[in-house]
């Protein structure tokens, strides 16, 4: 185990030194992104996992980046308050349709589409308050007044960034490892088999669905407003809607559903895939990402279900061990 | 999509009149994904993409080659009925054991896919079929024909989808194997045959919803977006799979979107609709006609 953990920080270290060493901001600006995505991904897949299959996601970082960039505009609220602000209404978003949802046992299918229907729903308040939001031409928050970057949590240089979203991904791989070792963890896994034995068994079956579901919509909102921070733009095309939900879906599918850096991996090939495209085909690869993004999606479900990350650990697994 | 918006700002019976109008497509629609998921159990994420194919296949019979209408709706129902069955084929088939969850995440590949290719293939341009048909006037009320024309289409549709069920012995081995899969290959029904004709059934319904729409609305690779995750509350606010429910459902949300935007925006009427939604599934969780265990 020990070794585990120093090849944890030994990589955390490098990562953490990176942009002191390596300063090509072209770089630094794919990897920012990277840890953002890789961030709202693994919020998606503490749920994923245990067969709540959300497609809300898109709604609930909707909110995130809308409220703080709106409460910033329009009220001069800082996004350090912003934030959170935007972080409790995702949250309290997530409990109004959640609740009803596990209530009355909306599961499966039905949940799938409870959640299309509400990230269906921002999407369209986004573009129909267009006089405040910009509708889908997109928002930008205003430029803070020179000096002040750290109360408007807007910085220029890309290190400062970069060092957020490692801290960011960072908690994030720490609340996955915290579900993934609490009682939580087997109260959820024995909801999704069968949720009259889980009941029987003394486990609160709608509360701890809930639980999950506010831990996950919390932190989908915190990558949203970091993303909508990070990027000074914001369109509902790309931060909510049923377009960014499939996403969050195909990369955590991708990367691996079961495994802590599955949904990280899935942001680095799904990023960098999109990347490659765009300079490879400059203009011309506009449709080519999805439509390699779609093909990959369905070859992984009908073939490699654990998704890359998942299927090399068991292959590690399973082979003798020497010595 | 102006005529669309025009019509509502006049009266309230002329709002009343477009949503049930609205609703006939829609219902269309709906049935399509029903019978799918009533049958073969899956959910076809992807359902709205399949029209849109299809209106892209009306766009280039009549725009490009010069067909006429009449002749070139026929053609883009059968692309799109081989379309929804490649999907089961390639798609579906192989995933009929898994959890039911991946093969909706499979459709969503394939919405993913269907949408970027006809970006890669098509454009993103606007493009319609240049086709304007009257406008009926009744007293100062306004209703193109072209939504007429797509309503009694959709009830013929469907009528002639309900006597296949009905009346043929295909239709009658589909609607046993939506009561029992099981039994239904012991009995010597061969359903791996079933699910392709119901598949090639469901896509040809897109298809038919598709030449009625592009009467109305104008062809981009996106506007799939625009229905698709409508239809999919109507099915489940009427319980998947359950056909009447779906039809009443249909109805409903279109009288809810129509007079939501005879107020407001039409964003704003779907707004409406998305919230009742919510609301009913807090009511209603198994489906406007479910009975009260």
């Amino acid at each position: 185990m020990n070794s585990r953990y120093a090849a944890w920080g030994v990589g955390l270290a490098a990562l953490i030194a990176l942009p002191f060493v390596y300063r090509e901001p072209y770089h630094l600006h794919i990897l920012v992104l990277i840890l953002i995505w890789s961030f709202a991904y693994t919020a998606w897949s503490i749920m994923g996992r245990f067969g709540l299959v959300s497609l809300g996601h898109g709604g609930f970082m909707g909110v995130g980046a809308y409220v703080t960039a709106l409460l910033w505009n329009h009220l001069d609220v800082s996004p350090w308050i912003g934030i959170p602000i935007s972080m409790v209404a995702a949250g309290v978003l997530a409990l109004v349709v959640a609740y009803p949802c596990f209530r009355f046992r909306i599961t499966g299918h039905y949940f799938v589409l409870v959640t299309l229907a509400l990230s269906g729903i921002v999407l369209q308040v986004i573009t129909a308050t267009r006089d405040y939001t910009g509708g889908s031409l997109g928002y930008t928050p205003d430029r803070a007044r020179s000096g002040s970057g750290l109360l408007a949590l807007q910085f220029d240089d890309k290190t400062t960034w970069y060092l957020i979203a490692l801290f960011v991904w960072v908690v994030g791989l720490l609340i996955w490892r915290w579900v993934d070792r609490s009682m939580s963890r087997y109260a959820m896994e024995a909801i999704s088999e069968d949720e009259d034995a889980a009941a029987a068994a003394g486990v609160n079956v709608t509360a701890e669905k809930l639980k999950i579901t506010l831990i996950s919509a919390l932190m989908t909102a915190l990558a949203g407003a970091l993303y909508c921070q990070y990027q000074m733009f914001i369109s509902p095309d790309t931060v909510s809607g049923i377009a960014v939900s499939l996403q969050m879906v195909f990369a955590v599918i991708v990367g691996g559903l079961y495994v802590s850096l599955g949904p990280t991996v899935g942001a680095v090939i799904t990023i960098m895939l999109a990347e490659v495209l765009r300079i490879g085909f400059g203009t011309k690869a506009v449709g080519w990402d999805n439509l390699v993004y779609g093909v990959l999606l369905v070859i992984f479900i009908i073939f490699l279900p654990k998704g890359i990350l998942g299927s090399v650990l068991d292959r590690l697994k399973t082979q003798p061990k020497k010595t | 999509m102006q005529a669309f918006l025009d019509t509502f700002d006049i009266y309230l019976l002329e709002a009343v009149v477009n949503g049930i109008l609205l609703g006939g497509v829609l219902a269309l629609l709906a049935l399509g994904l029903n019978l799918i998921f009533g049958v073969i159990d899956v959910t076809w994420i992807c359902y709205a993409e399949l029209v849109m194919i299809g209106m892209y296949g009306m766009y280039y019979m009549v725009q490009v080659f010069g067909l006429p209408y009449w002749v070139a709706a026929p053609f883009a129902v059968l692309l799109v009925a081989a379309l929804g069955a490649a999907l089961h084929y390639i798609v579906i088939a192989p995933l009929l054991t898994a959890p039911p969850i991946n093969q909706l995440l499979a459709t969503g590949g394939v919405l993913f896919i269907l949408q970027s290719f006809a970006t890669v293939a098509f454009g993103i341009d606007f493009r319609n079929l240049g086709i304007r048909l009257p406008v009926l006037a009744i007293g100062e009320m306004h209703f193109s024909y072209s939504r007429l024309l797509a309503f009694a289409a959709a009830l013929i549709g469907m009528l002639a989808i309900y006597f296949f069920m009905k009346r043929t012995y295909t239709g009658t081995a589909i609607r046993a194997v939506a009561q029992d899969r099981q039994i239904m290959s012991l009995m010597g029904v061969d359903t791996k045959r079933i699910y392709l004709i119901t598949s090639a059934l469901g896509g040809a319904l897109a298809g038919l919803a598709a030449c009625l729409l592009v009467l109305q609305y104008d062809v981009h690779p996106f506007v799939g977006l625009s229905f698709g995750p409508i239809t999919f509350l109507i099915c489940v606010l009427g319980g998947l799979g359950n056909f009447v429910g779906g039809f009443i459902a249909a109805f409903v949300f279109a009288q809810i979107i129509s007079l939501g935007g005879l107020y407001s925006d039409l964003e704003w009427g779907y707004v409406l609709a998305f919230a009742f939604f919510i609301v009913m599934m807090f009511i209603r969780p198994a489906g406007l006609l479910a009975r009260r265990s």
